[in-house]
């Protein structure tokens, strides 16, 4: 756990980026901090790897005072993914890979070695481990930069900007990978991001901070969505938060029709359709699929793909209404 | 030409050594000292300005003057080749300290701050991550060093002091043409050796500067 005790940060000049925060990021979860630039968001990250330290105010990891402990050492532990990854140009991949655990002390057959199996994991064929950072396009390069975050297994990671260089393309892939790999991995997360939707999408838990390094509101993303703090969150999150705080209520309590007027095919799979959702997908899918087919009705489909169900327009409206009472 | 070299190529081959010799000692003594003066110009970065205009002045003196004038306050024998070693190292210094400054202030920052953030020391940082990244623009300042230095070691021959320079004086005074030949050819050869040398230590360091 990460903690930040009555944290101030003033720049020399007078500056105050960070205004008497206090947060505890939990173990094992993704914790977005978003706002606008000038929040203190990225200096807050940068204060728990001590790139800076804090004016007053205590940060924790696991109870210890970050300012008590060696600075390199201290970094080593923790994984760090910038913008533009930040790739040593003069190493190929798999050595900016290998970086910490050389600097950890292993040997460099060691660290290439180790490096080989999370160039796999983070998306990337052996094929890459000879080439240099240039030659590498902005997702490729991202990927190395988380591969080369994990390396030493460092249970904290931080992350700033990671995914704001890339096109949206390559970025909704990033963050499919980034969320599958910490399922596996369970690191406690730090990321920064100026973008809610990322924030909302990523974060287990979402801190929103407002210019002059106040935090506005720490929450859930769906609490977020729901019962925004005050106006300055209710902005910032967005006009229409209603629709996206359905992402994540799930359809599988919606009730349905029978099946009737869809055509189908010999396996019972419905034809001709812009697309169907499962008893899996959120309420988000559900609406989209009923303002945009044809016929305003949305198929759901069972596991082996044939249509099991129909919802219309009218039992939408009257699904959600009923869960607001 | 050919004559002059069957019958002389003792001395030539002296000249030769010395010139190489004069001239490639101070690369040596001038980039040992350029590599901290160049760190502390960028680290201090008020010092960056002070010190390059420093040495842009005394870059500006004339080599001449220089061999001559070293001797008074080195309090060394004017005709001791200490002064063209002193005098040339310091022109050195004056190129590579701000080439050395320049290819570390080279480095984007943002590859320094994540070499910081991934526990990196300050030595250990520059030694592994700052330096080979400024080396293509250090070594092209040194191509420029060497091959001036191997120019400028023939003027100490006025001065009497060796290399390939004194095939010019013996030259004037003989009213002779094959040693002045001889001596800017092989002058000539030897820069563009010493250039070539550096260039393929370059490719071999550097392999990186040509991907992409």
């Amino acid at each position: 756990m990460i903690t930040f005790e009555d944290v101030v940060k003033v720049y020399p000049g007078g500056a105050t980026a960070v205004d008497h925060l206090s947060l505890e990021l939990p173990t094992g979860k993704i914790t977005v901090l978003v706002g606008p630039s000038g929040c203190g968001k990225t200096t807050s990250l940068r204060m728990i790897n001590r790139m800076v330290d804090p004016t007053s105010g205590r940060i924790l990891i696991d109870g210890r005072d970050v300012t008590q402990q060696d600075a390199a050492q201290l970094r080593r532990g923790i994984g760090y993914v910038i913008q533009h990854a930040g790739l040593f140009p003069h190493r190929t991949v798999l050595d900016n890979v290998a970086t910490v655990p050389v600097l950890l002390g292993k040997t460099r057959r060691e660290a290439r070695t180790a490096a080989l199996g999370l160039l796999e994991r983070v998306g990337l064929t052996a094929d890459f481990a000879k080439r240099y950072p240039a030659q590498l396009g902005g997702g490729q390069q991202q990927r190395v930069g988380v591969a080369r975050a994990l390396a030493a297994d460092p249970p904290i990671m931080l992350m700033d900007e990671p995914f704001s260089a890339v096109d949206p393309v390559v970025r909704a892939q990033l963050h499919a990978e980034f969320l599958r790999l910490q399922q596996d991995l369970g690191k406690t997360i730090a990321m920064v991001t100026h973008d809610i939707d990322e924030a909302i999408k990523l974060g287990d838990h979402v801190a929103v901070l407002r210019t002059g390094g106040r935090l506005a509101q720490f929450a859930t993303p769906r609490e977020l969505l729901a019962a925004p703090a005050d106006d300055f969150v209710a902005s910032f999150v967005g006009r229409d938060r209603g629709l996206r705080s359905l992402s994540f209520d799930s359809a599988a309590e919606l009730p349905v029709r029978p099946v009737d007027g869809i055509e189908l095919d010999d396996a019972g799979r419905p034809v001709g359709l812009p697309g169907v959702f499962t008893k899996d997908d959120s309420l988000r899918v559900v609406t989209d699929l009923v303002i945009s087919s044809p016929g305003g009705v949305a198929v759901r489909v069972g596991p082996d793909g044939a249509a099991d169900g129909l919802v219309s327009h009218h039992d939408l409206a009257d699904y959600l209404a009923s869960r607001r009472s | 030409m050919i004559q002059y070299l069957t019958n002389n190529h003792e001395i030539v081959w002296q000249a030769l050594q010395e010139h190489l010799y004069l001239a490639l000692l101070p690369i040596l003594f001038g980039f040992a000292i350029s590599l901290p003066l160049g760190y502390l110009a960028v680290r201090f970065s008020w010092l960056y300005h002070p010190l390059i205009n420093t040495f842009g002045v005394l870059y500006s003196i004339p080599s001449l003057a220089l061999f001559v004038f070293l001797p008074v306050i080195l309090g060394t024998k004017v005709l001791s080749p200490v002064n063209v070693v002193v005098a040339l190292t310091v022109y050195t210094v004056a190129l590579l300290a701000r080439t050395v400054a320049d290819g570390l202030r080279s480095v984007d920052p943002v590859v320094v701050q994540a070499a910081t953030a991934m526990g990196y020391r300050r030595t250990r940082r520059l030694i592994d991550v700052e330096l080979p990244i400024a080396l293509p623009v250090v070594l092209a300042g040194l191509r420029v060093a060497t091959v001036s230095n191997i120019s400028l070691v023939s003027v100490g021959s006025l001065i009497g002091i060796g290399g390939l320079g004194q095939l010019f004086t013996r030259g004037f005074q003989l009213f002779y043409l094959e040693p002045i030949l001889v001596g800017i050819i092989l002058s000539v050869v030897l820069a563009a050796i010493a250039d070539l040398i550096i260039v393929l230590v370059q490719r071999a360091v550097t392999p990186w500067t040509r991907a992409a």
